[in-house]
């Protein structure tokens, strides 16, 4: 088989060349540049560059061709604009969603299907199962590193023409010995970071480089209205969060939480958390991987954070390519994150958690 | 299928074109002096010989004054010593087009060309009547990297000097290519790269024109090697290697552009009947380039599928990282999104006609089976 590996410089993805090479496909590395390398050199850190060079080493150590795509505009305009956006709307985005989904899964696939390869390869730990209806997505052996969640996006077109060959690895350290035993210079190379384009470690800061109209400290006010506190500004605060409240932490002896952001007047609003919790979830831009529910909707289990248990749900469709879940027992979500559909380890699909409107929520957003 | 691990035809020359055999042999000679030409002793002499017969050989061809060629590290450094080392405290301009081992040693005003990639003398009388704000020294390429186009350099040079303006001419492209020498040119400097021609990587020239240049600031001080104007011991091999290669090149220079002219015209005629269209092609153009654009096929793309098809070419200006950039010579042309579109074909010294034949039926299958998407962009 011509498969293309997406290498991004690290031991997984570079394993996962390393292991297809092994195999006898013939393999073809590429490495997306997301953003100019030269600019964090200046600020002293040079992730770009470095991962950009680790990759090329690592192909030319397993002796395949390696290409550099430029996908800076497109990953400025289609993840960092829509992260900052997102957070100036008042959601917690997820940017790796969008990034596996726009400028890899979109982008990088198509030109390998552009280029006549077979297959496109990625470091991710999933699991690509054959199942009757074709291919299923499913969590990986290692749990600690399951990424389903970030890419329950994944249309069943894209999930055809992927592998993750890491999704039946026990753990990190296996693919670090694996990674030994190839020789590969990555092998002890530190993971990456959550959010590979916040360089200065404040994403806080670049969102409000980005927007400074949501830019500065404003007011934490209660269901009602009345100002409890004051905060640094919004984008640094996410539906469910109890940090950063200050005196109004604890309020009438009851533990206090964010209930709702309202960017336009800078104001964060908080309440107790049993008047926060939700059992209904509307979600937007539903990606199914198998086929959408009737009337009576569909038993799953649905995971609402990055790092949390899948929770009892059923969810049924909804206008605009939405759908509306009903978990039961309630929770609180955070609009802009993802609510992603399981069966035991199976993706099933999921959506984005909408921000629900004034009248659901009793809260004006002036 | 065949692949790129079978078989490798290279049509990358102005990238950098294969060494020439005497240019190797040269090299080999000049490496296995022990001796540095700064040495009094006899092995130094030895040496410095080698230089300087690299150095007036060099000279002669160019129509310089030994003592006015500079040896430099390559085609950067000579252009980037001329323009600072001539232009200090002065206002320099620069082509749009220009490589950017000018554009970033001169960042400014650029002086516009026309649509054929030619640097419109219109506007740059313009730029030189301008009172107090006009440049005292112009920076134009003789020919483009990218498509290939020639500048009409005489004229452009009596414009400047009509000002009072210098003009510095980066003939990195064009040195080999065709014949010239600096007083046809009118230029008061021209920078030269050796592997541009045939020769080794590591190794230009700084051509000078006359006197008055020769307290040139030096970028690097040194032990005042090059009469001062380039420290550093000269990179001996490489120097005599960048010598016989340009008495090389320029020996059967014309008969080699008409050969290559012909191979070029061939991949014309071939690639727009496919819905290519050639870049500065009614404008003067050196023999062995031919840009091609595509519409709605960005040139990475294409890049790729032909070097998985053992074709290498290039596309815009190779940044260090590798990535391909989007071109702005093509964007200073006026081609808009299409400026994201296009590759650059250069034809080495060493082509076969077999490589031209090989390169139109991979660029076919190419066109065949890559889609082309309306407003695809870089």
């Amino acid at each position: 088989m011509r498969i293309l590996v997406a290498m991004s410089g690290g031991v997984d993805s570079s394993v996962v060349a390393a292991r297809l090479v092994d195999e006898g496909h013939e393999v073809i590395g590429a490495t997306l540049q997301l953003y100019d390398s030269r600019e964090s050199t200046k600020k002293g850190a040079c992730c770009a560059g470095r991962d950009i060079h680790d990759a090329r080493r690592v192909a030319d150590r397993l002796g395949i061709p390696h290409y550099v795509i430029d996908a800076e505009r497109r990953f400025h305009d289609s993840v960092i604009g829509t992260f900052a956006d997102a957070y100036a709307a008042g959601e917690t985005p997820v940017p790796c969603v969008a990034c596996n989904q726009g400028v890899k899964f979109t982008d990088l696939l198509g030109m390998a299907r552009e280029l006549g390869v077979d297959a496109m390869a990625t470091g991710h730990y999933v699991r690509r199962v054959e199942g009757p209806d074709g291919p299923e997505m499913h969590r990986p052996v290692d749990a600690g590193r399951d990424q389903s969640w970030f890419l329950f996006a994944t249309t069943r077109d894209q999930l055809d023409f992927l592998r993750f060959p890491l999704g039946d690895m026990p753990d990190k350290a296996a693919v670090r010995a694996e990674a030994e035993r190839f020789g590969l210079s990555v092998a002890a190379k530190p993971d990456s970071q959550d959010l590979c384009f916040v360089t200065d470690g404040s994403y806080a800061g670049l969102v409000e480089k980005l927007r400074p109209d949501v830019t500065g400290a404003g007011e934490i006010v209660d269901q009602s209205g009345h100002v409890v506190g004051q905060h640094e500004g919004v984008t640094r605060y996410t539906v469910g969060q109890s940090k950063r409240l200050g005196n109004a932490a604890m309020r009438d002896g009851a533990r206090q939480m964010v209930v709702g952001i309202q960017p336009a007047s800078r104001r964060v609003v908080i309440g107790p958390r049993a008047q926060a919790v939700t059992r209904t979830l509307m979600l937007r831009d539903m990606n199914w991987l198998v086929s959408p529910p009737g009337p009576d909707g569909l038993r799953c289990a649905v995971q609402i954070r990055a790092r949390e248990a899948a929770r009892p749900a059923t969810i049924w469709q909804a206008g605009n390519g939405g759908a509306r879940v009903e978990l039961d027992e309630g929770a609180v979500p955070a609009p802009g994150q993802a609510c992603v559909l399981y069966d035991g380890s199976r993706v099933l699909g999921g959506g984005f958690i909408r921000r629900p409107d004034s009248e659901e929520k009793g809260v004006s957003d002036a | 299928m065949s692949t790129a691990r079978d078989r490798f035809t290279y049509l990358d020359a102005n990238a950098s074109e294969p060494i020439r055999p005497q240019a190797l042999a040269a090299m080999m000679d000049a490496a296995e002096a022990v001796g540095n030409p700064a040495s009094v002793h006899r092995a130094g002499r030895a040496a410095r010989a080698l230089l300087e017969t690299a150095r007036e050989d060099l000279a002669t061809i160019f129509g310089v004054q030994a003592e006015n060629c500079i040896f430099t590290s390559g085609g950067t450094e000579a252009n980037v010593l001329a323009i600072t080392g001539q232009g200090q405290g002065r206002r320099i301009m620069v082509g749009a087009t220009e490589h950017d081992a000018v554009r970033q040693a001169a960042p400014g005003q650029a002086i516009p060309v026309t649509a054929d990639g030619v640097v419109d003398r219109a506007a740059l009388e313009r730029l030189l009547a301008v009172p107090g704000a006009a440049p005292a020294l112009v920076c134009v390429m003789l020919a483009n990297n990218e498509t290939g186009v020639i500048s009409p350099v005489r004229e452009i040079a009596d414009l400047c000097h009509a000002h009072g303006a210098l003009l510095h001419v980066d003939a990195v492209q064009a040195a080999g290519r065709i014949g010239f020498d600096m007083a046809g040119l009118g230029a008061d400097s021209i920078a030269l790269s050796g592997h541009k021609f045939g020769g080794p990587k590591g190794a230009g020239a700084l051509l000078l024109a006359g006197e008055r240049f020769r307290a040139l600031t030096p970028l690097l001080a040194g032990g005042g090697q090059e009469q001062g104007r380039r420290g550093g011991t000269p990179a001996l091999p490489a120097i005599a290697g960048m010598a016989a290669a340009a008495r090389a090149a320029l020996a059967g220079q014309s008969v080699q552009a008409a050969r290559l002219g012909v191979l070029r015209d061939r991949i014309e005629r071939a690639a727009t009947p496919l819905g290519a269209v050639v870049c500065g092609a009614t404008a003067p153009r050196l023999a062995n380039t031919t840009c091609l654009l595509l519409p709605g096929r960005r040139a990475q793309t294409q890049l790729i599928a032909l070097d998985m098809a053992g074709y290498g070419v290039s596309a815009g200006s190779a940044c260090s990282s590798g990535k391909v950039a989007r071109s702005h010579v093509l964007d200073a042309m006026g081609l808009g999104e299409g400026a994201g579109c296009a590759i650059r074909v250069s034809l080495p010294w060493s082509v076969t006609e077999a490589d031209v034949d090989g390169f139109i039926a991979a660029y076919a299958a190419m066109v065949a089976r890559l889609p082309a998407r309306p407003g695809v962009v870089a």
